[in-house]
């Protein structure tokens, strides 16, 4: 067993958990609390990655992460405008950004599938520079991408309960009360995923930053890598208030990263990442289902073997 | 308070399925007014109270609400002044959030002192529980609980008591107490009476129960076919009984009053 968990295992494991737990958390706002499939992530992650390269690439890793929220905020107002003013359904509303954002991308790189940041200064390079001791030397990958998701997380604790945050929140739950209690969901479908949006570019930008490179299909399936670190985590908590919740959302991104990075330890090709992701996504949706059923099972034997008794 | 003027509204106009639910419906109801309506099936009772909502716009006619003209007024602006309380328990408020989160949602939305930043204070939440306990449920030892997890009768208490946090200028009750349990429905509707009489809130209010059309509030409208048919209050609103109101509605609406829910004893 101690060659499968390894320390570096972990860390890695962690690292790419809390990266990758932003969009988990995009999704949590635009899935969980909006009630609405937002398939515009792909393209969007992709498009903060893309963002954040070039203005990496420009010499300036920290602005990179802001204008790639800002680039996100664009498309998840695009994806709201389509289902709030025009009438398009949300999930074709999705699906049609994602669609555009592709060239999209292409077009911020440069019309090249591909860039490098290896010469360049990003977040983590120059964190690497602060201090040579060895301790800080191994973990300040971490650190930063854990600071990240750390301030994204109190602050939307903060947030969701605010004024603005509740209406979001309710929106999702009870249209039908939202607009009785004179809130305009449209605006709030708007700010939700403009939010939501931010947080899957952020995500992408600190992924770029962190391989060193932008690719155009970064974003390929994370859709349904970030659902199943949603699912896990909410699995795992299951009440509790928003800060408690959104915390949730990321211990299920590391604990999803976790089981992929055993699952490639047992000698599956890097290739089956995606089909692992799928596998992973279906059982922990299925899980409490299944769960239910064996109970109920359970129960009918055990009431049989009791009528069986009796006669 | 609230002064209809010749409304109109058809459904799904110029197909097979067209129905006109309003037609040139003028009702002009004064502060503090309390009226019942009662109809048979389809007479527009629910629609009407759309109409004053905002959930469509009117084909003709004119809705003004303490001065203001709200006719072409969006639906999510006009309920600041509006409370709305459905037959339904569950679509007033929203069950994943808590009880406190619902008060404060009705709470700092209505009251003015919204600030897209605001946040529910102490003073809110003691406010919140003086008011809940005033629904005498115990509900204000459950102010962190997810409101899906309370009974239909303490969600509509709920509601009621959400609609009218901050006075409104009009009260829509479509049938609020029907889905409930019978002692709850009758706690439920005190509760109304109170908070109505206590505050002089301007009421409508939908029931299929005659008595309690002829005994709640100080006027009783009787809808058919889209249009009010009777209008009655003062002397002889007091002389009128369930027989004799039926007798008027077969008068005035030339069938009889069908609904297949209808009330005619018991209270």
């Amino acid at each position: 067993m101690s060659t499968i968990f390894t320390l570096s295992i972990l860390q890695s494991a962690l690292e790419l958990g809390c990266i990758y737990a932003l969009i988990a958390i995009a999704l949590y706002i635009s899935f969980t609390l909006l009630n609405i499939a937002d398939l515009s992530t792909d393209g969007c992650f992709t498009l903060g990655c893309a963002v954040g390269a070039m203005v990496t690439m420009a010499g300036h890793p920290v602005l990179a992460l802001f204008m790639a929220m800002g680039a996100g905020v664009c498309s998840g107002f695009i994806t709201a405008f389509l289902q709030t003013k025009m009438g398009v359904q949300s999930i074709l509303a999705g699906i049609i950004v994602n669609t555009g954002l592709y060239t999209v991308n292409l077009a911020v790189m440069g019309f090249s599938s591909n860039i490098n940041l290896f010469h360049c200064d990003t977040l983590f390079s120059l964190a690497k520079q602060v201090s040579e001791n060895k301790i800080y030397r191994d973990w300040y990958e971490l650190g930063i991408a854990a600071l990240i998701v750390l301030a994204v997380c109190l602050i939307l604790g903060w947030f969701l309960n605010t004024s603005s945050g509740l209406s979001i929140r309710a929106t999702g739950d009870n249209a039908h009360m939202v607009k009785a209690s004179s809130i305009n969901p449209g605006r709030m479908i708007t700010a939700g995923l403009c939010i939501s949006g931010s947080l899957t570019a952020l995500s992408g930008a600190i992924l770029g930053q962190y391989q060193k490179s932008c690719d155009i299909n970064f974003g390929t399936g994370q859709v349904t890598i970030a659902l199943a670190s949603l699912i896990i985590g909410n699995t795992l908590v299951r009440r509790g208030g928003m800060l408690k919740r959104v915390s949730g959302v990321v211990l299920g991104s590391c604990l999803y990263r976790f089981i992929v990075a055993i699952a490639l330890r047992l000698n599956l090709p890097a290739e089956a990442v995606k089909l692992v992701s799928a596998v992973i996504v279906a059982a922990a949706i299925s899980f409490p289902c299944l769960k239910e059923k064996a109970g109920f099972t359970k129960k009918k034997m055990e009431m049989r073997k009791k009528a069986a008794v009796r006669t | 308070m609230l002064s209809i003027k010749n409304i109109s509204k058809t459904f799904h106009a110029g197909t097979v399925n067209e129905k006109t639910a309003l037609r040139n419906v003028s009702l002009e109801m004064k502060s503090g007014d309390f009226a019942t309506i009662v109809g048979s099936n389809g007479a527009g009772k629910s629609t009407l109270f759309h109409a004053v909502t905002g959930a469509f716009y009117v084909d003709g006619g004119q809705i003004i609400l303490d001065g203001e003209d709200i006719t072409f007024k969006k639906e999510h602006l006009r309920s600041r002044d509006i409370g709305h309380l459905f037959q339904d328990p569950l679509l007033g408020t929203a069950p994943h959030m808590t009880i406190e989160e619902n008060m404060a949602l009705a709470y700092m939305r209505v009251s003015g002192k919204h600030s897209p930043f605001g946040r529910v204070t102490k003073k809110d939440k003691t406010l919140f529980r003086e008011k809940l306990a005033l629904l005498d449920m115990g509900l204000e030892e459950r102010m962190k609980n997810p409101v899906g997890l309370l009974s239909g009768g303490q969600r509509q208490a709920l509601t009621l008591l959400m609609a009218t946090v901050v006075t409104p200028k009009i009260l829509l009750l479509d049938e609020h107490t029907a889905a409930l349990d019978p002692a709850t429905a009758e706690k439920v509707m005190k509760l109304t009476k109170d908070i109505i009489a206590e505050r002089g809130i301007t009421c409508l209010m939908v029931t299929h129960n005659m008595h309690q059309a002829l005994e709640t509030g100080n006027r009783t409208l009787m809808m058919n076919d889209g249009r009010i048919i009777l209008d009655i209050t003062g002397k002889e609103r007091e002389s009128m009984t369930v027989d004799t109101l039926l007798e008027k509605f077969r008068e005035q609406a030339g069938t009889r009053l069908d609904n297949d829910r209808i009330l005619l004893s018991g209270r």
